[in-house]
């Protein structure tokens, strides 16, 4: 029986999948999820959409915040930037999406190396202030640069297409979302094996000690900013499609909170915690409502505070999760998988 | 010119304001090194617990006043007692993260016992204006800034010479000398937050006096404290002061002259690009510490 680690390889050590069984299990996800659209209605795709949508965006903020210790608000900036690019794009230019997708992430990613140079000198603090302001500014020019963005209006998007196939449906915009999702989620995972994703690590654990051994810590700094706003940008770029019109209204400061939310609930560090994360914060709402529905008819006072019910349920989940299980549910995750294991001898 | 002494004026008056939440500020950070997101809440809070006092239960303005600072002292201590003490000696993450979670409860709480309409403020200055050189100023605005001006000395004062305040800026200078020296440096850390807690509190009532009416949009102003605190320096009272009025002045001048430019709201984006200007020429601010960090 097993009861514990015996690797004794460096590539068992890095192997992703330990056992084949967790091999069948994710592909047997992916097939369910590959054949969830042909048997839901068009509210859960719609919740399902934002929930992946969620995730990469997630999953951008926990490689600068989790794994490089760079703390970031400008998550809502940077996916404004990556839906108006979309909107410019296909709107204007009428690009098909498999250029616009990637082209929106890429401007993001410059757009992030912006903001990100001033406050490499700084740490800390400093960066989620840089990043604050550079939310505010990215907010006014959305609302004010009229003819690009269509101001305070919004600007609408025309169906996600390329040559002749058009992704008008929310099924169709769905495998398109999902397929990203899986590529990018791949990637991510890739990247932590690899020298430049342990010297993100290093910079986050001491970075004074990554110089010492030989880490560019500013280039790697940059570099950490660039890829986590191609992410962001590819999940603005994937909403604006999704969503079809996108104003100032859709990028709130609220939701960058509510991605560094997700980070610190799912779990700083850990793509599986990103994962989480997003699906907790993006159902939240759901959940808050059909319990609000249910309770409504007797007590008719509850319908008024859903909106600040949701807000501060969040807020006190993530004071709840910092001070109780700093390492979020990803490490619960991991708890209870271990206390599985080697059930009933857990000791 | 008269526009231009109207908008610096307007500028002081707001900066006042600015200048006494961002003391609340920088005493947190002071001495417990966590820039406090929440502090716009706080404010909000404090206007609104003292509207309540003050009409729904008829008590008499200078009551529901000090009331409402007794309740927010007690808050203050209360948060630093349950959220921010398991905090310590947690990442930098961990600390922006917490007080961001609390800001959103505690505009849920508002929210939900409140709500979102804007209530009229009952007038607690004179509504007459009164003639300043060639300009009319209303009242309220030279009372607000009279009153601010007269908190920060006294503070300064406090600071300077009362016990506590010495034993704070020993606490700010070295934790675990303050403690060798039998100063109780978690005393210290509910005193901050009292502090904190109070000061943005006067500053929500004060600046829901001179605007007439409150509503949810007052918690904004706490995030447009960040700039003023970082121009000063995030760990100088005095440079709060000076950012404060600084940062007042300038956001109305860019509102006087560039809004009919731009189409408005350069009022409120003007502080957020003079503090990447800064963050990227003098990150520290103009009276901050520099940090030098050796391994």
């Amino acid at each position: 029986m097993r009861c514990g680690d015996f690797r004794q390889s460096y590539a068992e050590d890095m192997a992703i999948f330990e056992s084949p069984l967790p091999r069948w299990l994710l592909a047997a996800l992916l097939a369910v999820l590959l054949a969830i659209p042909f048997f839901t209605g068009t509210y859960w795709l719609d919740v399902l959409n934002r929930i992946f949508i969620a995730i990469i965006a997630a999953m951008g903020l926990n490689i600068v915040t989790g794994f490089t210790g760079l703390i970031s608000l400008g998550t809502a900036a940077f996916m404004a930037v990556g839906g108006y690019t979309t909107a410019a794009l296909a709107g204007k230019a009428g690009l098909p999406f498999v250029v616009v997708i990637p082209v929106s992430g890429v401007v993001t990613a410059l757009v992030g190396l912006v903001f990100g140079i001033p406050s490499l000198r700084l740490k800390g603090l400093y960066l989620a202030v840089a990043t604050l302001a550079a939310h505010y500014i990215v907010e006014f020019t959305a609302s004010h640069w009229d003819h690009m963005t269509g101001g305070v209006n919004g600007i609408s998007i025309p169906a996600a297409k390329a040559g002749s196939l058009v992704l008008g449906s929310d099924r169709e915009v769905y495998l398109l979302i999902l397929a990203i999702l899986v590529g990018l989620l791949f990637f991510a995972k890739n990247l932590f094996r690899t020298k430049v994703g342990k010297a993100f690590v290093a910079i986050r654990d001491q970075d004074i000690s990554a110089e010492v051994m030989g880490v560019d810590v500013f280039r790697y700094k940059l570099l950490s900013f660039a890829v986590s706003s191609f992410y962001i940008g590819v999940a603005g770029s994937l909403l604006a499609y999704q969503a079809r019109l996108i104003s100032p209204e859709n990028f709130p400061i609220t939701l960058a909170i509510d991605y560094l939310g997700m980070v610190i609930i799912g779990g700083l560090g850990s793509i599986l915690g990103s994962i989480f994360g997003a699906i907790f914060v993006t159902l939240l709402p759901e959940m808050l409502r059909l319990v609000t529905d249910a309770v409504g008819n007797h007590w008719p006072g509850m319908m008024t505070i859903v909106a600040p019910l949701k807000t501060g349920v969040f807020g006190l989940v993530v004071i709840l999760f910092l001070i109780f299980e700093p390492d979020g549910m990803a490490a619960r995750w991991h708890h209870i998988k271990t206390y599985w294991k080697l059930y009933p001898f857990s000791y | 010119m008269e526009f231009l002494l109207q908008l610096v004026l307007n500028g002081i008056v707001s900066g006042s304001i600015y200048s006494l939440v961002a003391l609340g500020f920088v005493v947190i950070y002071k001495s417990t090194s966590v820039l406090n997101f929440a502090q716009g809440e706080f404010m909000m809070l404090g206007a609104y617990v003292c509207l309540s006092l003050a009409v729904q239960y008829h008590l008499p303005f200078a009551v529901a006043f000090v009331m409402t600072m007794a309740f927010m002292a007690v808050l203050g201590i209360l948060t630093e007692r349950l959220i921010l003490r398991p905090m310590i000696g947690e990442p930098v993450i961990s600390l922006i993260m917490v007080t961001l979670g609390l800001s959103a409860f505690l505009k849920a709480v508002v929210q939900a016992v409140w709500g979102t309409d804007l209530r009229p403020f009952p007038n607690i200055f004179p509504v007459t204006p009164v003639q300043l050189g060639p300009l009319p100023v209303s009242q309220g605005y030279l009372y607000s800034t009279a009153s601010v001006a007269v908190l920060l000395l006294i503070f300064t004062l406090f600071f300077k010479f009362t016990r506590a305040g010495i034993a704070m800026r020993a606490t700010a200078f070295s934790q675990q000398v303050a403690l060798s020296m039998g100063i109780s440096v978690q005393r210290i850390f509910a005193l901050s937050w009292s502090i904190a807690a109070v000061v943005s509190a006067i500053g929500g009532v004060l600046l829901a006096g001179v605007r007439g009416g409150l509503d949810a949009s007052l918690a904004f102003f706490g995030l447009k404290v960040i700039p003023v605190v970082i121009l000063g320096g995030l760990d100088s009272i005095g440079g709060a002061i000076v950012g404060g009025v600084v940062m007042g002045v300038l956001e109305n001048l860019a509102g006087g002259y560039l809004d009919p430019l731009v189409g408005g709201g350069a009022k409120e984006v003007a502080p957020f690009i003079v503090l990447v200007l800064i963050l990227s020429v003098k990150p520290y601010g103009l009276f901050g510490k520099v940090k030098i960090e050796r391994v």
